[in-house]
């Protein structure tokens, strides 16, 4: 369980965000500008939010009023990145084994093999980065993430650089992930058709604030339906909750 | 072809041995100072990068005359240095390295600086996520992809050092066999009649040593730049 709860300046934009993720995907849904990014950043320790509280599994990693800060490094934590991020100077093999280098022996949960086939990697092993596909390039940095034995993984837009094709590659082994990888993801897109495919739950952000969390179909339903428009059943049953409620029910 | 008399391959082996020590002495040095450059956020970060880069404004002579006041045997630093290290730099050829360190010293730094500038600071930032904490990040990652400018930046300071004459006459003069480096004794050979010959054959030997510095470096860039473009 991921509990955030932050605030946070950057220039004139503020971050005022509150909302807790559980197992599965969770899709950080907006616009683009939305503070997506800055709240997965605060939560992989990338920037340090002025106010406020983040935890995994009740132990915080941010908490302004304990004076904690876990630096990244110590979050476990796995991020993967828009654009792959890979290190140019290793080969695919080594980059996937980068973060095991840094992982206590025991808190090793994932065998490289596991992920390797997960991800149907096999192939690439041996080569040099620079000679990958995008797409190829974006699994190996899923894979490089998750053999770092995260606690939580973090997803921001790792589709959003790739084209229909690359999309349609990458999009079941992400599925293969949340099914099978048992690990809490924090998903950020700003397209219905992956939250729609992927998602569990989903906090919809706008300006900085979450708008609304429940479940993907009611959400997305709102979305979709003018205002106005009268819905064929309450909103009570739907499962969406606005921002706050969460914390009460 | 090159017909050289004892006296000139002292000078040249001299000039290589101060190049050489010059070079390796300040890389630790350099690499910190252009990591606080390029990264550090820190009060008087301009007034490093001055005095840094001002053996490059100043004329060598100058240099080389606060060198001597500071490292001279009478000086603060040369004193200190004597009685508690033994090391001295006084008319000795590693005052000659040590000018040719202060002289290559903006060079180095300033190629370094460019080279870690040049480093993305989003794979940094991938390596920590993945639980490396700043010093491996700066070993496993940083490091690694600035050695392109790390290796001109020695080159630079190796060149630099192989030809100091002005800094280096004036802190530690012109004595053969220990401080007469490669520049000093070209200019000892054009000062006496009928000494056209020897510097003449001197200068050819510097020109070569340094076009393969450069040369060295320019293969190395490359191997270096094709490995890291993960091709």
């Amino acid at each position: 369980m991921l509990e955030v709860d932050i605030s946070h300046r950057l220039g004139t934009f503020r971050l005022d965000v509150r909302f807790r993720a559980g197992d599965g995907l969770t899709a950080l849904f907006g616009r683009s500008g939305a503070g997506k990014t800055s709240v997965i950043n605060a939560i992989a320790g990338l920037i340090r939010p002025e106010r406020g509280r983040i935890a995994v599994d009740g132990i915080a990693l941010v908490d302004t009023e304990e004076r904690i800060f876990v630096p990244r490094h110590r979050r476990r934590v796995g991020y993967v990145f828009q654009e792959p991020r890979l290190f140019p100077h290793l080969s695919v093999r080594q980059n996937l084994l980068f973060g095991r280098w840094f992982t206590p022996r025991k808190e090793r949960r994932i065998e490289p093999s596991v992920i390797v086939e997960l991800l149907g990697i096999e192939s690439l092993l041996d080569r040099r980065t620079g000679a990958l596909s995008g797409g190829e390039k974006q699994r190996v940095s899923i894979g490089r993430a998750l053999l770092a034995g995260p606690r939580l993984l973090l997803m921001d837009e790792p589709l959003a650089s790739l084209d229909a094709e690359r999309k349609d590659e990458i999009l079941p082994y992400v599925e293969r992930l949340r099914d099978e990888a048992r690990i809490p993801i924090v998903y950020v897109s700003h397209s219905v058709e992956e939250v729609t495919r992927l998602a569990t739950t989903m906090v919809m952000l706008s300006g900085g604030r979450v708008e609304s969390t429940g479940a993907v179909p009611e959400i997305i339903g709102r979305l979709t339906r003018p205002p106005g428009v009268p819905r064929g059943d309450s909103g009570s049953r739907t499962g969406v909750r606005h921002s706050g409620e969460i914390f009460d029910a | 072809m090159l017909d050289l008399s004892a006296d000139e391959v002292s000078a040249i082996q001299l000039s290589l041995r101060v190049a050489l020590a010059a070079m390796l002495w300040s890389l630790p040095l350099g690499i910190l100072v252009a990591v606080a450059l390029a990264r550090g956020r820190f009060w008087g970060k301009s007034l490093l990068d001055g005095l840094v880069h001002l053996p490059l404004v100043l004329p060598p002579v100058v240099t080389g005359y606060v060198l001597l006041l500071l490292f001279g045997r009478n000086g603060p630093l040369g004193h200190l240095l004597e009685q508690r290290l033994g090391l001295v730099f006084a008319f000795r050829w590693t005052g000659a390295a040590l000018a040719g360190a202060v002289m290559g010293f903006p060079l180095m730094v300033r190629a370094i600086r460019i080279s870690i500038e040049a480093v993305d600071r989003g794979l940094e930032d991938a390596a920590g996520t993945l639980g490396a904490s700043p010093v491996w990040v700066f070993f496993a990652v940083t490091l690694p992809l600035m050695l392109p400018g790390l290796f001109a930046g020695m080159i630079l300071a190796f060149a630099r050092s192989f030809g100091e004459f002005g800094a280096t006459i004036t802190f530690v003069s012109n004595i053969p066999g220990e401080t007469q480096t490669l520049p000093s004794a070209i200019y000892t050979f054009t000062q006496v009649p009928g000494g056209d010959a020897q510097a003449l054959r001197l200068t050819i030997v510097s020109v070569i040593v340094s076009m393969l510095a450069l040369l060295l470096a320019e293969v190395f860039a490359r191997s270096v730049g094709r490995r890291l473009s993960g091709a």
